[in-house]
């Protein structure tokens, strides 16, 4: 088969589809007014703002545009949901729940939290890959104040029962935030329905522009800003609005709304292809995550008895481009919080891959991929010193 | 982080892999739970590195550190091939990301236990014993040389 360039990394960023930057540019060329200035110049901008914050409501099921708050990515709306929330609704002290698999964006808010002397509880998901509503319960107390679960996980692609999870928080008095980075845009999502007091949005997940978030922030939610000046965003977050990447955000969640009805389906098949190829075919490889609630573009396998980043650069060298979970692709050395947290033994962290589509993704890149992986895995175990002792022959 | 070309080569290419048949000398080292693991066999002719194979599990670092320490291993007495440092494997691959340089002291661990095995398998002392930081029950191939450590408030 001919090299290609195969992009299978859609779940850590996307590139902005062309239709996205058609839209932004008249922001920077000719609509560059400050937003927030009286005269036409401003006028201009601020209606294409206001219009793109209509547009977010109306995609993400919001009551009123004013619950819509547009930031700098997930990460910002992540930190300003967590820290925001707590110390306005509890200034003094009080509990935080957050799941263990929450991304970073979420756990290090969560540890800041902790310093500033709330207490906070790292839920445990159960082994499937999901946090049970049940074990929520359990976690909440009476002066709890905040629960975040995400709606789905950024590494093995399971949905989170966030209605459930939201209703048991509010039967206790605590506020629940969603980090929906991963599912905008690829499975129905109402904010309203959920029943959500927040949720954090990003971007360039979904071929929008990096630089480019939003948090919703359901009416009446207690909330400290953490961008204090000008009072823009109703004094949720000061700061010039970036014009160009709210109309980029808007233009692109519509598109992915718009297309979602032939696109998950699409993108789910490639998937359990993906699935089925690899574990039908190389012996000693799993799906990560049993739970059957999941994204459709996300595949998650733990090759056992080869290290990840050996994987991956070897898959970088024909083209492909995924993400593991092992400790040597990252800088930190520990194998990913997300797999321990499921129960998975670190020495199978290690060899985990993730593979993640998406809407330029083609039925030929998949068997592109599906050719080019068995022999790099027969190849990285044969050199191993341990895969024959542990599981027999190396043979794929 | 990026690799430097030498090292994508000899993890590409790998020097030396595999296992010799009847081997004078064996050393293995690393935990699969850290996610690397390393042996080393050799030929030891009139106290020199006569042949000498590897197999590693684990990142491209500890595949190309596994590689190069072969390379340069072959050839050397044996007081030289204990004698090299996990800063001597990395300067010869043109360097290595700061949080790998772990991945050196695996390849230098694994050859200093193949010619202790190989000394002590003839009734001879070792001569490395005592040098090899995976013997070190506190050894945390982790906390190897992170000079790129910053000091943000609450990191």
């Amino acid at each position: 088969m001919e090299p290609r360039d195969v992009y299978l990394d859609y779940a850590a960023t996307t590139p902005v589809d062309e239709r996205v930057v058609e839209a932004m540019l008249p922001y920077y060329r000719e609509i560059w007014g400050n937003p927030n200035s009286l005269y036409r110049r401003g006028r201009d901008a601020y209606s294409a703002l206001e219009s793109a914050r209509e547009r977010v409501a109306q995609s993400i099921g919001a009551s009123h545009p004013n619950e819509v708050i547009f930031t700098a990515g997930g990460t910002e709306s992540d930190n300003a949901a967590l820290i925001g929330i707590t110390t306005r609704a509890k200034p003094d002290g009080g509990h935080v729940i957050v799941s263990a698999f929450e991304h970073h964006a979420v756990l290090e808010p969560g540890h800041f939290l902790e310093k500033s002397g709330y207490e906070v509880t790292y839920l445990a998901p159960r082994s499937a890959g999901y946090i049970d509503p049940d074990d929520l319960r359990a976690a909440l107390r009476d002066d709890t104040v905040l629960v975040s679960v995400m709606h789905g996980n950024n590494e093995i692609g399971t949905l989170q029962p966030v209605a459930a999870l939201c209703e048991a928080a509010h039967e206790r008095g605590a506020l629940f935030h969603t980090d929906a980075a991963q599912t905008l845009g690829k499975v129905p999502l109402d904010v309203t329905g959920l029943g959500v007091d927040a949720a954090s949005f990003s971007g360039h997940k979904i071929y929008g522009p990096k630089g480019s978030g939003v948090l919703y922030l359901k009416r009446g939610t207690p909330f400290a800003p953490m961008m204090r000046g000008g009072g823009q965003e109703s004094k949720k977050r000061s700061g010039t609005q970036n014009v160009a990447g709210a109309v980029g955000f808007a233009t692109a969640l519509e598109l992915m709304c718009a297309e979602m009805p032939g696109e998950s389906p699409r993108l789910a098949a490639l998937r359990e292809r993906i699935v089925t190829g690899i574990t039908g075919t190389i012996e000693n490889t799993v799906e990560s995550a049993t739970y059957p609630e999941r994204l459709p573009n996300i595949a998650h396998l733990i090759i056992k008895g080869v290290e990840g980043e050996a994987m991956l650069l070897q898959l970088d060298a024909k083209g492909i481009a995924v993400s593991t979970g092992s400790a040597c692709s990252s800088g930190s050395l520990a194998p990913s919080h997300v797999l321990l947290s499921i129960g998975c033994p670190a020495e199978l962290a290690h060899g985990s891959v993730r593979i993640s589509l998406g809407r330029f993704t083609t039925d030929e890149d998949v068997e592109y991929f599906l050719e080019v992986f068995p022999p790099i895995v027969e190849r990285l175990r044969s050199m191993s010193p341990l895969y024959e002792k542990m599981f027999g022959s190396a043979s794929a | 982080m990026l690799y430097s070309d030498k090292v994508m080569d000899h993890f590409n290419n790998p020097r030396n892999v595999g296992v010799l048949d009847d081997p004078d000398g064996v050393g293995e080292v690393g935990n699969p739970t850290c996610g690397d693991v390393m042996k080393i066999s050799i030929k030891v002719d009139s106290d020199r590195i006569d042949d000498i194979r590897f197999q590693t599990l684990g990142c491209g670092a500890a595949i190309a550190t596994s590689s190069i320490v072969t390379e340069m291993a072959r050839g050397m007495s044996l007081e030289e091939a204990v004698a090299i440092t996990k800063r001597q494997v990395a300067d010869e691959l043109g360097g290595l990301p700061p949080a790998k340089m772990h991945c050196s002291v695996l390849a230098t661990d694994g050859l200093k236990k193949a010619v202790d095995d190989y000394l002590v398998r003839n009734g001879r002392e070792p001569i490395a014993a005592g040098t090899i930081a995976h013997d070190d029950p506190d050894f945390d191939p982790h906390a190897e040389e992170h000079d790129d450590a910053c000091d943000v408030p609450g990191e």
